[in-house]
């Protein structure tokens, strides 16, 4: 077996893990009467025990693909989605041997699932580094800033349930739909991976040709049936739907497609499920959260961003100018994903501020540190996908 | 200034909630709570007790915590508009012509682009009013920390140990009962907190405990860094301490350094390398095949030379310094100058050959090679021929009032007006000549010049800065986590505990933050002496989770 094989069965190794430990922290929490105790049982023993295989088999794909490539596999979306579901699960760890809490694991390992089954979507194969990304500075960079993230990422995992717990779900709310509509956004990933599973499984090619922003003419192949069309397409490959509309050369259809699909897939197994259950996902989910106790939540919540927010603060800011200062000749230089990082830390500074002297505590933290998530999110999937600056990742 | 008399005889300065000596309550706010409001430990602030002059009302404006999370808000959600569309420097041509810019966003986003940028948020960060934004959080920095750190540093320096009972009863973490042996008691806690790496001070039967306090420094410690930083940025306003330019350079061109006078840059080739199968490891296979071409190299070898101290200006006996191979990540650097391989053009034409020909037999009477960069007046072809080169138009545009015009002077479609002299036309005959197009404006020629071949050669994009702002920014940077970490990864903590004539024990604990960590801190110390049992009186839910009957770790 060589590397690129042997890494890439151990991350299959760690997403098997992470799948088993969340059924085993599920386990853990079912069968004990609050919080506290819950860790004691052999269950919850059993389940940090496969997390933990689980990270050091993640850690192996990481380290082996390094090895393989000669450069840290962060270069790009699959590499870099991949690491992030790993470091998100690191943090998950930490904060079990912090606090002793099962839950943080129950709800952290399956985010991390399906994350690491988005980062599947994209290109695997191991990439040359281009002259831009050629530097260590990019290696301390990107990993500082993800672990930056991975840690702050726990107060939204610990907020989310601190909500499911103290929100009353049999009552009309603001709050309810909310919840709702994050548990809605979760199965639209689920809808991406269905479709994406689902026409590479029946070979799905079309291609088209079309006139880019620049006029110059360009080709694209799409791996689901075109709903948008590119900017003046025309289809070279015989038989495939046409199009329903024309797209401006501003816009990719092509992505515009793929996120349509996603959305539609998604939506179906949202009502599916709702249909067969006859429930709210959140009032499915909320069983697993009752246990939790709030205090204790908002106290990782606030500690994760405190743990968080300094590692962040080097890693996508710091490092990033040093960085951009050699690279770029400047500092700082406005192009989205930077400033989508300035962002992040202006959000987790407010954070910080609302809590401490406006006492935003409990469920207004809560909400902002799933906020928080949303924006690391958001610079993650629509920046480089959509507003794609110089960093341009996939 | 006037100050209120605590019961104990202590005189606090107007506007304290606590009395600072003996921890009582003294402002009828501070009366009505249940528990202590220890943000400052009760101290008086300038901005709450200040209220009458402008000055007054400036400085409580910015020294709110509201109006400092209102501008960083406001900030995140102007920085957010910026990315809607690419920034004007961007942009094809940077934005440098404003109606060409213009042109560019409606032709691109149309009307929404239009708008976009007549609004002004194609620009967005460097508008008067982003700009205002971050000098009103600079300036809030500056007020906040002045305004609370100084109380609060006074009032943790002079704490006293034995604080009133009132004081301990208004703690968040409270406990009180009757112990057999008190003296013992306290003697077991105050070693068990010694451990635990706590200060230890007793006084008249009260004992307090404390650790970390310089964590409470952390916030302004950071935001001390970030007003250096803050001042750093400022600084580039400074004529002198910024340059920024941006030069082409032609393969084997010595060109002045733009920004950074005495420098020379002599430019010895540009390479262009790209992965390909054979020079990449197998690994890298897949990927290349998907892909098609990745670049893998943009490189400048340069010669660097300099003209010695105090040499006259435009003298030209500059001495060689160094070779070097500028590459993207490793820009040369001389004198705090810093030049950076930014972009490249291929194969521009460097020199365009002629020949002068008879329309008619097609007979040569010879060559001539235009050099583009420094074209001649006149080409003596031999034979008793010459050619005058009237007028050179390097990126020939077209005609405007029959007026050939030169879009830019960059030879991307180099066009000549040749004046072609022959012993057969000893008038001469004007000829116009661009790629693939010649005209003669003066009517029907005899003689033509024929294109034989154009030489190319590289273009390099480079990049001058210098910043010597750069240590102010690092400074900024560095105090700034200093202080980041001192206040998130450290936590201030105290407890206090009473003894009464009764026979009675108190306990208190405080902390800036993690209350479950203070907790288990103290249930350690309460196991080991036997203290009387605490509740925490702003958690209700603990309490009931108490109740169940099962104890947190
Ligand atoms: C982007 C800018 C800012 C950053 C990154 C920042 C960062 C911080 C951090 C990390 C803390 C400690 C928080 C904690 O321990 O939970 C803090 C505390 C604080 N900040 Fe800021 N801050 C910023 C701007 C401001 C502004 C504009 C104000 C003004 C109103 C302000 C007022 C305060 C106050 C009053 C504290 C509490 C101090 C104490 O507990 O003694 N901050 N800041």
């Amino acid at each position: 077996m060589n590397l690129v094989d042997l890494s890439g069965n151990l991350l299959f190794v760690a997403f098997i893990a992470y799948l088993v430990g969340t059924l085993l922290f599920g386990g853990a929490v079912k069968g004990s009467k609050n919080e506290a105790s819950a860790s004691n049982k052999r269950w919850g023993k059993l389940g940090i025990t496969v997390t933990i295989i689980g990270f050091l088999a993640h850690l192996g794909y990481f380290i082996t693909r390094w090895m393989a490539s000669g450069h840290a596999p962060v270069s790009n979306m699959f590499e870099f989605t991949t690491a992030f579901g790993m470091l998100l699960v690191g943090a998950a760890i930490l904060f079990y041997f912090l606090y002793k809490s099962p839950l943080v694991g129950l709800f952290a390992l399956p985010i991390a699932i399906v994350i690491l089954g988005y980062a599947a979507m994209f290109p695997r194969d191991i990439q040359p580094l281009i002259p831009a990304l050629q530097s260590y500075w990019l290696t301390i960079h990107v990993i500082t800033a993800a672990i930056g993230e991975a840690i702050l990422a726990i107060s939204a995992v610990v907020g989310l349930i601190y909500l499911l717990k103290n929100i009353d779900l049999t009552k009309k709310s603001k709050e309810r739909a909310w919840i709702e509509f994050i548990m809605y956004t979760i199965v639209l990933v689920l809808g991406f991976i269905v479709i994406s599973v689902g026409f590479r499984a029946v070979g799905y090619e079309a291609t088209f040709d079309y006139v880019d922003k620049n006029g110059a003419p360009a080709e694209v192949v799409y791996h689901n049936p075109p709903l948008f069309g590119m900017n003046e397409y025309s289809a070279k490959t015989e038989g495939t739907m046409e199009p329903l509309a024309e797209m401006p050369p501003i816009i990719n259809a092509k992505t515009l497609t793929t996120f349509t699909w996603s959305v539609i897939a998604g939506t179906l197994i949202y009502f599916l499920i709702r249909l067969i259950s006859r429930r709210r996902i959140a009032e499915l989910v909320k069983p697993l959260a009752v246990k939790a106790n709030s205090k204790l939540m908002d106290e990782i919540g606030y500690r994760s961003v405190l743990i968080g927010f300094p590692v962040f603060t080097l890693g996508a800011l710091i490092f990033a100018m040093i960085w951009a200062h050699e690279a770029w000749s400047r500092f700082w230089g406005w192009d989205p994903k930077e400033v989508w990082a300035l962002i992040t830390w202006l959000f987790y500074a407010a954070y910080l501020h609302l809590r401490l002297s406006r006492g935003w505590e409990g469920r207004k933290s809560a909400w902002l540190a799933v906020v928080g998530f949303a924006i690391i999110m958001f610079n993650l999937v629509a920046v480089n996908l959509v507003i794609a600056g110089l960093h341009s990742y996939a | 200034m006037s100050s209120i008399k605590c019961e104990c005889g202590h005189l606090n300065p107007e506007g304290t909630d606590i009395c600072q000596n003996c921890g009582r309550p003294l402002s009828t706010e501070e009366k009505s709570k249940k528990l202590a409001d220890m943000r400052y430990d009760g101290a008086a602030i300038r901005s709450k007790t200040h209220k009458r002059t402008v000055v007054d009302k400036i400085w409580n404006f910015f020294s709110s915590v509201k109006v400092g999370v209102s501008i960083i808000i406001a900030i995140l959600v102007a920085s957010a508009i910026g990315t809607v569309l690419p920034q004007v420097f961007y942009i094809p041509g940077g934005g440098a012509n404003e109606a060409q810019a213009a042109q560019y966003y409606e032709d691109n986003y149309g009307i929404f682009g239009k708008l976009y940028n007549a609004l002004g948020l194609s620009d967005l960060y460097g508008s008067w009013w982003f700009m205002t934004l971050v000098g009103m959080l600079g300036i809030s920095l500056v007020v906040v920390s002045l305004d609370r750190g100084i109380p609060l540093y006074k009032s943790l320096k002079n704490q006293r140990i034995d604080r009133h009972p009132s004081f301990l009863k208004r703690q968040r973490l409270y406990g009180e009962g009757r112990v057999d042996d008190p003296d013992a008691v306290m003697k077991k806690a105050a070693e068990k907190l010694k451990g635990q790496r706590y200060n230890i001070r007793e006084k008249n039967g009260a004992l307090l405990a404390e650790k970390g306090r310089w964590a409470r420094w952390g916030p302004y410690v950071n935001h001390l860094g970030l007003i250096i930083f803050l001042f750093g940025v400022m600084l580039r306003a400074i004529p002198g301490f910024y340059v920024d330019e941006s030069m082409w350079i032609r393969e084997g061109e010595t060109l002045a350094v733009k920004g950074a006078p005495g420098l020379y840059l002599e430019n010895k080739g540009f390479t262009y390398d790209m992965y390909t199968q054979e020079n990449t490891d197998e690994v890298f296979s897949e990927a290349i095949d998907r892909v098609g071409t990745v670049a893998s190299n943009y490189q400048t070898d340069v010669a660097l030379y300099e003209t010695p101290e105090g040499a006259l200006p435009g003298s030209t006996n500059a001495e060689f310094v160094k070779e070097y191979s500028i590459v993207v990540n490793k820009p040369l650097k001389h004198e705090g100058f810093h030049i950076f391989q930014m972009d490249f053009k291929l194969d521009e034409i460097s020199a365009m050959t002629f020949a002068l020909e008879h329309k008619e037999t097609g007979e040569s009477l010879g060559e001539l090679t235009v050099n583009l960069a420094n074209p001649e007046k006149e080409y003596d072809i031999g034979n008793g021929a010459k050619v005058e080169l009237l007028d050179y138009y390097p990126d020939f545009s077209g005609f405007e009032d029959g007026e050939p015009q030169s879009a830019t002077p960059v030879p991307n479609n180099p066009a000549f007006l040749f004046k072609m002299t022959t012993p057969e036309t000893p008038e001469g005959e004007t000829s116009f000549v661009a790629i693939r197009q010649t005209l003669e404006p003066l009517g029907e020629n005899t003689y033509k010049l024929s294109f034989q071949k154009a030489d190319t050669r590289n273009v390099s994009g480079l990049t001058i800065r210098k910043d010597k702002t750069i240590p102010v920014i690092v400074l900024g940077g560095v105090i700034f986590m200093i202080g980041v970490v001192q206040g998130s990864y450290f936590n201030h903590r105290r407890f206090w505990i009473r003894k009464s004539e009764d026979g009675k024990i108190q306990v208190a604990g405080h902390t800036s933050k993690n209350w479950v960590a203070l907790q288990r801190e103290l249930d350690a110390v309460s196991d080991y002496a036997g203290l009387p049992a605490y509740t925490d009186q702003r958690d209700k839910e603990a309490q009931t989770d108490k109740m169940e009957g099962d104890s947190r770790s």
